[in-house]
């Protein structure tokens, strides 16, 4: 090697970087484009294991597949990998569930404007959780590392911090410029979860709004769980395909989970339940009375609909409507 | 005529003069927020502001909660992804970014990580950096807008999670960081701080109405510079404060605060 390393940062890569191994998986992987179709429990139990490492779609609290995280807190899944990249509701459920005992960070434990989450801090200050700090441009070039196919890429954000320090990047200079840029490894999910708004039951994925990495997080992640607003038919897919986001052969299950985005905001679909996310945060304040929380509003609740239905059902929907449509400014009520 | 105004509103109105028309910058939600919005409200309606979620230029009709919830995205000329903002940043087609933190230092570096304990067993865990480090690296101008506090304005950070002028002189440079980029401004309730040009220590260009150089150096936890000719920020106009209360933050979600 003649490539000169300035520095290592100190972070444990928790992912195998090495893209023939994941040319090696990809390669095996079925890319018959058949019926994918079924219930999330069942996609969760089938493709989403104890120990794995996973990573989530969407940004923040806005078209995240947050029916997935509960259905992973009522299965009980442990000691997980996760990419806390722009994690924020979704970040604070997976920690009421203690699913994960390590995480790559780039943005965790807040919920941007709304404050931070008492839960999320507690467990990650009970130092059981390994820790790499990332930034979320970080975590997105190692997706996208993966999704080239190429075992790092260069960039220039990192350098001269603790942030840097904290990671697992490595410094090197640029044998064409001589400059000191910031390799950042490939990251390949075991499990990707991406909520969507359109999808046919082979997987092919239509998404409206901004995309943050989702593209680069399907083509990365071993395995794509994909859950959406709404089934299509693949006629549809083929009548414009410049709307396709991502294509079946990455897709492995397909499950057809309206609001699957609640309490957070689906673009174009419905506005995120302020209300309710206040009450997640109010109720962490005691662990008692969000023991009780989690029970009503995850344990006890067969699926999303229920705890949807809990939580104001269709009239609520309707108001998130109303909001994410800006309707109330028009005199809807 | 005096117009009466909160922190807040003097920090968000300050700040927002920054931001010339024709230019770009990349913000999260809350007070810089804000001040984009009234910016593109009152004299720089082709302001161009992006998100990291993916949204390229829109016309915020209010708030948004999220950088990537609907709001962030209205009318936007184009919804894309975070690799492509960020890169547009690290391609040097940014002007501005608006930064926050847990602390700040002498040089301009901005902890939002982890406070008191060790990194993998901290006292108080924060989100880390966000796109903060990103943009705080490619970005040309890094501007923070913060209450001045002697625990918030500290000599060195305990954790240096997004780069300032790092160790001061030429040290963010020599660390590789972009040619040119680097903190500019900081703005607080009390004053207004740029960062001396060699040694780029921070140092007091205004002080805000109603405070002295001794009371923000008195809420500050190291030493300022002061700058050959110390002004008076000019206060908040009345044009000023009714947009930012009428059109920019209605609810009064972070003039409230």
């Amino acid at each position: 090697m003649t490539m000169n390393i300035i520095k290592k940062g100190k972070g444990e890569l928790f992912t195998d970087p090495d893209p023939d191994r994941a040319r090696t998986f990809f390669q095996k992987k079925s890319k018959k484009m058949v019926n994918k179709a079924m219930t999330l429990s069942k996609a969760i139990e089938t493709f989403v294991h104890d120990g794995e490492y996973f990573a989530l779609g969407g940004f923040g609290a806005n078209r995240t597949p947050i029916a997935a995280c509960h259905e992973i807190l009522r299965q009980g899944r442990k000691n997980m990998g996760f990419a806390g990249h722009t994690a924020s509701h979704d970040f604070e459920i997976l920690c009421a569930g203690e699913v994960f005992d390590r995480v790559d960070a780039g943005y965790i434990v807040g919920l941007e404007a709304r404050g931070l989450s008492v839960c999320a801090r507690r467990y990650m200050q009970t130092g059981k959780v390994k820790v790499t700090e990332w930034t979320n441009y970080s975590l997105s070039a190692r997706l996208r590392a993966a999704a080239m196919g190429v075992p790092f890429i260069p960039t220039r954000n990192l350098l001269g911090t603790d942030t840097f320090e904290c990671s697992a990047a490595r410094i090197i200079e640029c044998p064409y410029t001589g400059k000191k840029l910031a390799l950042h490894p490939a990251l390949y999910p075991d499990v990707g979860i991406i909520h969507v708004h359109e999808s046919d039951v082979y997987g092919n994925v239509r998404v409206r709004g901004i995309l943050k990495s989702d593209n680069d997080l399907a083509r990365a992640s071993k395995r794509v769980i994909v859950t959406c607003e709404r089934l299509i038919t693949n006629e549809e897919i083929r009548r414009d395909p410049t709307e396709t986001t991502f294509p079946y052969f990455l897709v492995d299950a397909v499950c057809e989970v309206p609001y699957g985005g609640y309490p957070g905001t689906m673009a174009y679909e419905y506005f995120s339940d302020e209300e309710h996310l206040q009450e997640w945060l109010k109720a962490e304040e005691d662990s008692a009375v969000f023991k009780d929380f989690l029970q009503r509003n995850i344990y006890d609740c067969k699926d999303h609909h229920e705890y949807i239905n809990k939580n104001g059902g269709m009239e609520k929907m309707l108001q998130l409507r109303t909001i994410e449509h800006l309707l109330h400014k028009e005199g809807k009520r | 005529m005096t117009t009466s105004y909160n922190a807040m509103e003097l920090m968000i109105c300050v700040a927002s003069r920054e931001l010339e028309d024709g230019s770009t910058l990349a913000v999260g939600t809350g007070a810089p927020c804000a001040a984009a919005m009234l910016a593109q409200k009152l004299n720089s309606p082709n302001l161009a502001i992006m998100f990291e979620a993916g949204s390229v230029s829109p016309q915020l009709p209010e708030m948004p909660i999220s950088v990537g919830d609907s709001r962030a995205s209205h009318k936007a000329v184009m919804v894309s992804t975070m690799g492509a903002i960020m890169e547009t940043c690290q391609r040097g087609y940014v002007d501005y970014t608006f930064l926050g933190g847990a602390q700040i230092d002498i040089y301009g570096n901005l902890n939002s990580t982890y406070i008191g304990g060790t990194y993998q067993k901290p006292k108080v865990r924060f989100p880390g950096s966000g796109g903060a480090n990103d943009f705080g690296s490619f970005c040309w101008k890094m501007m923070v807008l913060t209450v001045q506090d002697a625990r918030r304005f500290v000599e060195k950070c305990e954790f240096i999670t997004t780069p300032g002028w790092l160790q001061g002189g030429n040290s963010r440079y020599e660390a590789g960081l972009p040619e040119g980029t680097g903190p500019y401004k900081v703005f607080t309730n009390m004053a207004v701080m740029d960062f001396e040009p060699e040694s780029r220590r921070m140092r007091i260009i205004s002080t805000n109405p109603g405070y002295s150089v001794k009371d923000v150096q008195d809420n500050c936890g190291f030493e300022l510079l002061k700058a050959p000719k110390i002004t008076e920020t000019l206060p908040p106009t009345e044009i000023e404060l009714k947009i930012l209360r009428e059109e920019v933050d209605p609810h009064r979600y972070v003039i409230g605060r």
